[in-house]
């Protein structure tokens, strides 16, 4: 490693809720990291009754098992802090605020989805709240988050960009173009590996060399890096926060791997989930290493909600993603004249530039 | 009017719209000290420094997908590609992300980014390295693509391109960087999409973009010296936009038509001009559209035969013969 921040001293491993961070959460703070993580599965969980009933087209990645890596980390974004993802992106855009509706009409292909219908599951985005998708290839966003910590960093502005990644796209050469970039430019990205042990049906051990970890790579680009435990709400966020303080006050990149499970197949369509892995090992993490369950049992430890509590608030989010998933049933898909608009900025914008010249072939 | 190089008129473009906007950022391999691989960008990481003119290592995916993740923050980037045969290892940057990227999110996200550099064979270094990519990036709607033939052209689109708020795909040509034009002192702005006649004629139309333009002159110049035979050359310019009226205009005046493209044959932009033609303007045509493109084999090395696999005025000179 090639610089310790303060704040990095001062965690102490065996209670991540002492770190500082977390220390200044409020009970309503805590509630509400509850409920986003709740939004996430609740919401995922009705998407996919969709998929088996064949109402929505595509793939459909869930992240259900991830929960605490994207509300743990978003949690902690200021106003000038951005994020990108790669196509299991329905967990960051909840957590940062999208709606449900915008979500689940987006999976219809409805024209209230968030992007009009043209993304679907794969291709979430919401700028006005510094959410850059929703990537569809593999590795491919890893150097578009670097070009947001390039802009802010050019701009002046403090300000970070957390890129997440699956363990599979620690393989692509983007993502070690971008490491190599990071470190010799400086610039404030936080590469979040999100560890969950499978590239689609392939261990981590059959597709990738390493020492120890795979975050460890970075040591080649003199680039920080750290590992997390995803299933620790309070552990994520401590950490996280330290890679935020590196890019805020050093512009410096942070590698952090964090630890985490998927309940569910790569897809919904992956035929071979429950082969490549035994439902044992599958049935140990739900028993043992929920993040939302052990949150849960945090907020009744600490005596911020009883257990009652914690049930209404469930209803009421239960009672959100159903009536996300009757407006998207209920809207319209997009009118075919549409399939021309959001090509190009300028034609859409009516502009000179948009009208000189055919822009679109064809019948 | 002065007359400056090919090459001096993109670095002027490039200096007016450092000058201009304060987010354009010229980025690419050996643009800052070395002062440009090809000298397109000499002098600019003098005038303007570190910040604003950046050596990349060699990283095409890395920092042209950089480039357009920044341009989504409001940036406006110009990527310098060493050759275009370089943007293949940047493919999925350049066609997915930068192109994609806006209809995937419903409009939400546009990237104004520029990416330029030469595109062309001819220069004796093998197939690898004489791509000429402009149909590959026309047949993505999202992305436009420019080829600019002359100085002045290469100026005016340069700023055009630099100012349009979708990703624009310039290709310069290292065979036009020593040539001269008059190009005027005073500012000047190119619309993409608009296509201009080189020379005016009556018999046929030879239809160009990029070198091939110049090859297409000099066809007309064989042609009216020889035969009293009077070319017109259209010169497409931007092939994404493209100016379809210009080209129908040119079809109705002569009603004979040349398309010369040094893309290769096959699926080629002179395959969609051809296309478009017979489908728009059949009752104009006096006799079947003619094509001279690149020999249909990878770009051979060998510079006695190379100089045959591009078009040449004598292929063109000979195709038009057939069909007056």
């Amino acid at each position: 490693m090639i610089s310790v921040t303060e704040e990095e001293v001062a965690i102490d491993p065996a209670d991540y809720a002492q770190a500082k961070i977390n220390k200044s959460l409020s009970s309503k703070d805590k509630i509400g990291l509850l409920r986003e993580m709740l939004r996430i599965r609740r919401f995922e969980q009705v998407s996919l009754k969709f998929y088996n009933q064949g109402v929505m087209g595509g793939f459909l990645h869930l992240y259900i098992g991830q929960e605490a890596v994207a509300v743990g980390t978003i949690s902690l974004m200021g106003d000038n802090d951005h994020i990108i993802t790669a196509y299991r992106d329905h967990g960051h855009a909840l957590a940062v605020g999208m709606s449900m509706n915008e979500c689940m009409a987006e999976l219809l292909g409805k024209a209230t989805g968030c992007s009009r219908g043209k993304g679907g599951s794969m291709h979430y985005f919401a700028p006005d709240k510094n959410y850059w998708g929703g990537h569809g290839i593999v590795g491919g966003q890893t150097p578009l988050g670097l070009g947001l910590a390039y802009a802010l960093k050019y701009k002046g502005l403090k300000g970070c960009c957390f890129c997440y990644m699956g363990d599979g796209a620690v393989n692509q050469g983007a993502y070690h173009e971008s490491l190599n970039l990071a470190a010799l430019w400086k610039l404030p990205v936080v590469y979040v590996i999100e560890n969950n042990k499978y590239s689609m049906g392939t261990t981590i051990d059959r597709s990738s060399a390493m020492r120890n970890c795979l975050a460890e790579r970075a040591d080649g680009y003199g680039i920080v890096w750290d590992i997390a435990n995803g299933e620790d709400l309070y552990e994520v966020r401590a950490k996280a926060h330290n890679a935020l303080e590196r890019a805020h006050k050093h512009s410096l990149p942070t590698v952090l791997e964090i630890d985490t499970y998927r309940y569910y197949g790569h897809s919904v369509a992956d035929a071979n989930a429950k082969k490549y892995r035994s439902p044992e090992e599958i049935e140990r993490y739900k028993a043992h290493h929920d993040p939302l369950r052990l949150w849960e049992k945090r907020l009744v430890d600490e005596g911020v909600m009883t257990v009652e509590e914690i049930e209404k608030l469930d209803e009421s989010i239960k009672d959100e993603a159903n009536a996300a998933a009757q407006f998207a049933l209920d809207s319209e898909f997009p009118a075919p004249e549409t399939i021309f608009e959001d090509v190009y900025w300028e034609v859409d914008n009516n502009t000179e530039s948009g009208s000189t010249g055919r822009h679109f072939f064809g019948d | 009017m002065p007359q400056i190089t090919y090459r001096k008129a993109i670095n002027d473009a490039l200096a007016e719209e450092i000058i201009r906007d304060e987010n354009v950022v010229i980025i690419g391999e050996e643009v800052a000290r070395y002062n440009g691989a090809y000298k397109v960008t000499e002098g600019l990481w003098e005038r303007f420094g570190d910040k604003r003119v950046v050596d990349a290592p060699i990283s095409e995916a890395g920092f042209i997908g950089m480039g357009v993740g920044a341009s989504m923050l409001g940036i406006r980037p110009v990527m310098e590609l060493m050759f275009w045969s370089f943007a293949y290892v940047a493919w999925d940057q350049i066609i997915n992300n930068a192109g994609q990227v806006r209809y995937m999110s419903g409009g939400l996200i546009n990237c104004p980014i520029v990416i330029r550099g030469p595109a062309n064979g001819g220069t004796n270094v093998g197939a690898t390295h004489s791509h000429t990519p402009e149909n590959f990036i026309a047949n993505t709607p999202g992305l436009k693509v420019v080829c600019p033939a002359t100085a002045y052209d290469a100026k005016g689109l340069m700023k055009a391109a630099i100012r349009d708020n979708d990703p624009v795909c310039v290709m310069e040509n290292t065979l036009l960087y020593g040539e001269t034009w008059e190009v005027p002192d005073e500012e000047y702005v190119i619309p993409l999409g608009v296509a201009d006649i080189k020379r005016e004629g009556t018999d046929i139309s030879f239809i160009a973009h990029g070198r091939a333009v110049i090859t297409a002159l000099k066809a007309a110049e064989i042609l009216a010296a020889e035969h009293g035979i009077q070319a017109e050359v259209l010169d497409l310019r931007s092939i994404r936009p493209l100016d379809e009226e210009a080209i129908l205009k040119t079809v109705a005046k002569t009603h004979r038509v040349v398309l010369v493209d040094e893309n290769k044959p096959f699926c080629g932009v002179s395959s969609q001009i051809a296309a478009m033609i017979q489908e728009q303007a059949f009752d104009d045509l006096d006799a079947p559209v003619q094509r001279v493109c690149s020999l249909d084999a990878p770009a051979i090395y060998s510079p006695a035969l190379e100089k045959i696999q591009l078009p040449t005025p004598d292929r063109v000179v000979y195709k038009a013969l057939q069909i007056l």
